[in-house]
């Protein structure tokens, strides 16, 4: 693969000895509407190799629990062929170079970092290790195409240089027009095993997360904010904040108050002694029971047409049976566990930001909007994210604004550090969903008719991405995975139609977005259809997925191992489910039983079609959580508003899984030419109905609503 | 007031009102930032530290408690990473965001120092009060069994 330079740059950073490397590739200025700003002066290099042999790799995208720091750091170390021992990861800066191909914008998300990534990366190790060469055949006065190189060191004749004795010299010649990137055959790195770079900081305390942030003169602020959707600060009295040792200043937000301390429990003790009257909001504010109903009604009427083939009325009053169903998932929050924070430092008309974001770009434009200034002037410093889900990359800036407007409004650099309920009750949710699903036969048993309509909040309308993906009044994240399905390819008549519905309450994506109501709805009802036809629910699927190779091996390979043709221990059942997301197929396969009423999830085996594996073992990693994470929300995951409130507040009555509940969980790496898909999503989407589907087939109760819940009877 | 505290082999002197909690006097005074605030009522385990080898929630242990106990962080629990959970938690590769492993590895010492050899019930019931929303509990079981491994000076 020959991959060609464009706007190539090799310079000096700032303070660092050695050869430096920074790469545009073609497409970067795609979207450059969405760049706010031309290359900013800060160093924008994605590799330094230091005189003392060091690679430090300056990632583009945040570590937030999935593997990037060792991931990207592994492309560009398989091309350059340096010491793995000597790899370093860093966050880069919020700067446009660091934009991602084809989007413009510096954002991890969408399961996109190594996907994304791969051939900028690689092609940064390529475009080194060809600079080096050179510099050393300079060296010994011989040609560059006689050199070998291997784990940092460079050979001619019996002659060796390291790379860090020649990169000074490198980076002062010019880059190459073009490299040539190894051939999958060649990789001694790519494909193999790797464990994490960012392990020795995470084990020993000393890992810096936003929450971490210390430096003199910095306050904490707790802030105080709307108690309903809908509610607006009416007056504030802080008084007694301010008679709390420690606290030094109260003031407003946006439409909130801010009690600003020397350390965080003071700032919390004020935050709660702030007295404050808050509108109330209209009509008394949402409910999510009242919303559920309404959205229940929407769902009997069609919306905006999502896909639509075939004649829908004729077939489906000519099928040998309809089947009707209706699944519901709830309003979700992220509860990453290092609660939301950022710290701001504003100095004149510059300021400088410390916080875990996925949305680097976002955060830059809001802060400067707010202080008056130019992207340029903000700098972003990313610590490692305390996880994220989604909830750190908010097209709001939700958290980054309402830092910098309360460290502008108190005139000292300011950590806000939201409370466990603060994240709990602070908006920005997975929305909640109804999907009414209608379906005809044939007399084999095959969806002939399929009639869905989606009822829920669209997570991009108002948003920046939603030039890229509302068309016509639909939300792509709101019914991926239902047209395209691969179940439906040969059903005659399909019909998906989707109603946004606008309410109060702010949402956002949520770790796999719009599969993870998508793939219950879907892989439930072609359960009930395998039963309904009296047939194995693999084999149901299987026959469906004639022409989905990649479906059917991961589902066969998931069933396999999971002895789906042998009978499960008594008093357990099986279900299965495949899903694609992100370019990945994902089959799963739970074992269940009912213990003292309650669903017990004993095993969950996987088979994973992601193409390409860069690190097996990052990717048994990001199945095993995902997993967790669906069974966080299949088994748990459940927001209550009532009067516009959110009544969960912590993790005793927002619960999250425990380990007593994680079951055993055998990963399947298929290997795959196909392109390569995402990894931190994928998994997620199968195993809430892979255990629904268990569960009847245990006891026959068919549970359309998450979280799941077993009926009296039957617990 | 100032309250003395013996923390990681030193003795430190702070002024922090009495109910303030331990968790917030190791963070925000003494500038030990590896023990974490997850929920601040003991739900999650994140703040989890010892107090003379027993671990307890630092985020509803009010300062003036602890007394004469030992404080235990994780940044007193080896120099170098080199405790034997540690470098469990690394041959494993446990981590995902990290955020939660200081307190799951506090958790899993004290659990190892009452049982060499914890069977995987022991470890659910032990560690069952640490929350990972990276999902990195099969790895963390796993651990737990390489460490006590390695506690025995096995391989």
């Amino acid at each position: 693969m020959t991959i060609s330079r464009r706007g190539f740059l090799a310079g000096a950073a700032a303070g660092t000895a050695g050869l430096v490397v920074s790469f545009y590739v073609p497409g970067a200025a795609r979207a450059a509407a969405m760049t706010p700003t031309p290359a900013s002066p800060t160093p924008n290099a994605f590799l330094r190799i230091g005189s003392d042999d060091s690679v430090t790799v300056v990632l583009a995208h945040a570590e937030m629990g999935q593997g990037i720091w060792t991931g990207l750091a592994m492309l560009i170390a398989e091309e350059l062929d340096c010491d793995w021992a000597k790899v370093r990861s860093e966050h880069a800066p919020a700067a446009p170079v660091y934009g991602f191909p084809g989007m413009g914008l510096q954002m991890t998300g969408g399961s996109s970092s190594t996907n994304g990534e791969f051939d900028r990366y690689r092609t940064v190790g390529a475009t080194a290790k060809a600079m080096l060469l050179r510099a050393a055949a300079a060296r010994w006065k011989t040609s560059p195409a006689k050199l070998t190189a291997q784990n940092g060191v460079i050979a001619f004749g019996g002659k060796t240089l390291r790379y860090g004795e020649v990169a000074a010299a490198a980076m002062a010649l010019p880059p190459p027009k073009s490299v040539t990137l190894k051939e999958p055959k060649a990789w001694r790195l790519i494909g193999t095993a790797v464990r994490r770079l960012d392990t020795p900081e995470k084990i020993t305390g000393r890992a810096q997360f936003g929450i971490d942030v210390a430096f003199p003169g910095l306050r904490t602020a707790v802030v105080l904010r709307p108690p309903a959707f809908g509610a607006t600060l009416q007056s504030f009295d802080g008084s007694d904040a301010l008679t709390i040792p420690g606290v030094e200043q109260v003031v407003k937000t946006a439409n909130g108050v801010a009690v600003i301390a020397a350390h965080f429990w003071a700032a919390k003790l004020g935050r709660d002694a702030v007295r404050a009257t808050w509108s109330t909001p209209e009509g008394g504010g949402v409910s999510t029971a009242a919303l559920l109903a309404s959205f229940r009604d929407l769902a009997e009427r069609e919306g905006a047409v999502v896909a639509t083939t075939g004649d829908l009325k004729p077939t489906l009053a000519g099928a040998a049976r309809t089947l009707d169903a209706t699944y519901e998932v709830p309003y979700l929050a992220h509860a990453p566990m290092e609660p939301l924070n950022c710290t701001v430092k504003i100095d004149g008309d510059r300021c400088e930001i410390w916080t875990g974001t996925q949305f680097p770009t976002v955060d830059q434009g809001a802060a400067a909007a707010i202080l008056g200034t130019t992207p340029d002037k903000v700098t972003i410093h990313t610590p490692f994210l305390g996880g994220g889900f989604g909830r750190r990359g908010n097209p709001a800036s939700d958290f980054v604004a309402e830092a910098v407007t309360v460290a502008k409004a108190a005139g000292v650099p300011v950590k806000v550090i939201w409370t466990r309920e603060d994240d709990v009750r602070g908006g920005y949710y997975r929305p909640a969903y109804v999907h009414r699903v209608r379906v005809g036969v044939d007399a084999a048993g095959a969806p002939a008719a399929w009639h869905h309509v989606v009822v829920g909040q669209s997570i991009l309308v108002g948003t920046p991405f939603e030039k890229f993906a509302v068309h016509n009044g639909v939300d792509a994240t709101s019914v991926e995975g239902i047209a395209d399905s691969p179940y439906l390819e040969h059903t005659a008549a399909k019909h998906v139609s989707l109603h946004s519905p606008r309410t109060p309450i702010t949402v956002l994506w949520w770790r796999s977005v719009g599969h993870t109501h998508t793939a219950f709805a879907m892989e439930s009802m072609i359960d009930e259809l395998a039963h309904a036809a009296g047939q194995d629910p693999l084999a149901y699927r299987l026959a469906l997925l004639a022409g989905k190779p990649r479906f059917a091996r991961a589902l066969e390979t998931a069933a396999k191992e999971a002895g789906w043709s042998t009978p499960p221990p008594a008093g357990r059942a099986r279900g299965l489910a495949v899903h694609e997301a992100f370019g990945s197929i994902v089959a799963e396969v739970a074992e269940v039983s009912i213990e003292d009423g309650r669903i017990k999830v004993h095993a969950v085996t996987a088979a994973v079609d992601c193409g390409t594996a860069v690190n097996p073992l990052g990717i048994e990693a990001q199945v095993q959580g995902a997993i967790a994470f669906g069974l966080t929300a299949a088994l748990h995951g459940k927001l209550t508003i009532e009067g516009g409130a959110v009544v969960e507040s912590n993790f005793h009555d927002y619960p999250m899984l425990r380990m007593f509940e994680m079951p055993a969980i055998r990963v399947h790496v298929l290997a795959s030419d196909a392109p390569m898909g995402g990894i931190g999503e994928p998994a997620t989407p199968p195993v809430a109905p892979a255990v629904a589907n268990a569960v009847f087939a245990l006891t026959r109760q068919r549970l359309r609503t998450l979280p799941l819940r077993l009926a009296p009877e039957a617990r | 007031m100032a309250i003395k505290l013996h923390v990681n082999g030193a003795v430190r002197e702070v002024d922090a009102p009495d109910d303030m909690p331990l968790l917030w006097v190791l963070r925000d005074l003494l500038q030990l930032s590896g023990t974490k605030y997850g929920c601040g009522m003991a739900q999650c385990g994140a703040c989890t530290v010892h107090l003379d080898g027993q671990p307890v929630r630092a985020c509803v242990t009010p300062v003036a408690t602890v007394g004469a106990r030992k404080v235990t962080t994780i940044e007193g629990l080896s120099p170098d990473g080199s405790h034997p959970v540690q470098q469990a938690w690394a041959e494993v590769d446990v981590v995902q965001c990290g955020y939660c492993q200081s307190g799951q590895i506090m958790t899993a010492v004290a659990l190892l120092a009452k049982r060499p050899d914890p069977t995987d019930a022991d470890i659910d019931a032990a560690l069952s009060g640490n929350i990972c929303r990276c999902g990195t509990y099969v790895r963390v079981r796993e651990a737990v069994h390489v460490a006590a491994r390695l506690q025995r000076g096995g391989k």
